[in-house]
């Protein structure tokens, strides 16, 4: 195996794309250094980007915040702008491991591992973050959701990685919220998950909603039958109950050792509703709420 | 395949060394640096026994691959005691017996000093989640947060 620390993305793509055999991008490594260990892969070349500028780095942009892909979940947990605007996604990546594993894990490394209960996938995916790409032919941006594509699998191309990821500006009034079901209260994964964020009117009328599901399908789930139960209501027990059987009828897992099926489908619409409601509950206790 | 050459700071000490590209941190203390406190429980980054801190980060050193050391600053259980002087948490854990095989506690003893670094009056249930990936087939855990907590009181001046 061949480790290299590139200087810039572009020399980071262009090693990447001429790997001969199995290249791997490293980050904070908690999944990566997991499988070298297990011998699921072996790399003949592993590319550590945190050498590269803005790799390590929060920087606001239009409106919202550019995290990017080495920026650890401890990081992500101290910033406090992140922490205000997107309370769901911060709270999602800091429920990933020990402490120890908050010090190295990233969202981007979260997002590529494409394992279907990754904490913070959902919550990105409510929070309609977007991702830039690097690869050998230059930058993209693509949706999160876009990414994963199955069990350890996504869509990235020979020579891409994912450099950074945007999450937008949002507008007052709004907010967001994860929960996830495990059978203890910390290191563990997710059984069932969701990622709710709303944005409400001045009179706590939802304007718009996104609701999305981990851990009951192979990839992210999101589900726009339980967002459309709360738009135009004020999530009143009707709005909650809509929004739950929405979310259970959506869900398509499977049976394992960690959930049966009718368990999960069950507990993805009562996570959608409790998260519904603590997103509300944010929202509503911003400043000039009530103005 | 020519080894890698790392400079870095162990402890407070201008540190060298030769290691593999796939060879783990805590391979490189252990076996080439002789700095045996850091264990290997799991390897896989669910015990803690590894803990080190890396740019003032708690990590875990099987996480860690020994070239993405260069320029960094290590601190590890060697570093704890200052001579023949133990730290108080280390004190603490000997007269609280927070400890029996031995083989977690330089991990819980790295770990509970970065969280008295950020916070140095935690709350118990604080203590119990910031060491949760620290695992200790031992004791039941009680006897360590006693000792985490008297130590945090008497470094406080309490």
């Amino acid at each position: 195996m061949q480790y290299a620390a590139p200087k810039s993305t572009a020399e980071a793509a262009r090693m990447l794309a001429d790997a001969k055999g199995v290249a791997r991008v490293l980050a904070g490594g908690t999944d990566l250094l997991v499988q070298m260990k297990s011998g699921l892969i072996e790399p003949d070349l592993v590319v550590d980007i945190k050498a590269i500028d803005g790799m390590r780095t929060i920087t606001q942009e239009a409106g919202g915040y550019r995290i990017g892909a080495a920026v650890s979940g401890a990081e992500l947990g101290e910033h406090a702008g992140v922490r205000a605007l997107w309370p769901g996604v911060v709270e999602a990546l800091e429920l990933v491991g020990s402490t120890q594993i908050q010090g190295r894990c990233t969202l981007a490394g979260n997002l590529c591992n494409a394992s279907p209960a990754a904490d913070s996938v959902p919550a990105m995916v409510a929070a309609e973050a977007t991702v830039r790409v690097i690869g050998p032919d230059g930058a993209r941006d693509c949706p999160v959701q876009a990414i994963p594509t199955g069990p350890g699998k996504t869509s990235l191309a020979r020579g891409e990685f994912v450099a950074s990821i945007h999450l937008p500006a949002r507008p007052a009034h709004a907010s967001d919220a994860y929960l996830r079901f495990i059978p203890r209260t910390e290191m563990d994964i997710a059984v069932c998950s969701a990622g709710v964020s709303l944005v409400l009117d001045r009179n706590g009328t939802c304007q718009t909603a996104r609701v999305a599901l981990g851990a009951v399908a192979a990839t992210v789930l999101l589900v726009k039958d339980a967002a459309a139960a709360l738009v135009g209501t004020k999530l009143d027990n009707a709005a909650l109950d809509a929004l739950a059987s929405a979310a259970s009828a959506a869900a398509t897992p499977i049976d394992d050792k960690r959930g049966t099926v009718a368990f999960r489908k069950e507990v993805a619409g009562v996570l959608a509703r409790r998260a519904a409601v603590i997103a509300q509950q944010r929202a509503g206790s911003e400043k000039g709420a009530d103005t | 395949m020519s080894k890698i050459h790392v400079n870095t700071s162990i402890n407070g000490d201008t540190t060298e060394f030769l290691c593999e590209a796939d060879e783990p941190l805590l391979n490189v203390l252990r076996d080439h640096l002789h700095l045996t406190g850091s264990k290997e429980g799991c390897g896989t980054g669910d015990c803690g026994a590894c803990s080190v801190t890396m740019n003032g980060r708690l990590v875990c050193s099987c996480l860690v691959l020994g070239a993405e050391a260069e320029g960094a600053e290590i601190t590890t259980i060697e570093g704890m005691a200052d001579g023949e002087t133990l730290h108080p948490l280390q004190r603490k854990f000997l007269e609280h017996a927070a400890l029996q095989c031995g083989i977690c506690t330089p991990g819980i003893l790295v770990a509970a000093k970065a969280l008295l670094e950020r916070d140095p009056d935690p709350s118990e249930t604080e203590i119990r989640y910031w060491l949760a990936g620290n695992l200790c087939r031992c004791t039941g855990y009680d006897k360590i947060i006693s000792a985490v907590m008297d130590a945090a009181a008497e470094m406080r001046g309490g």
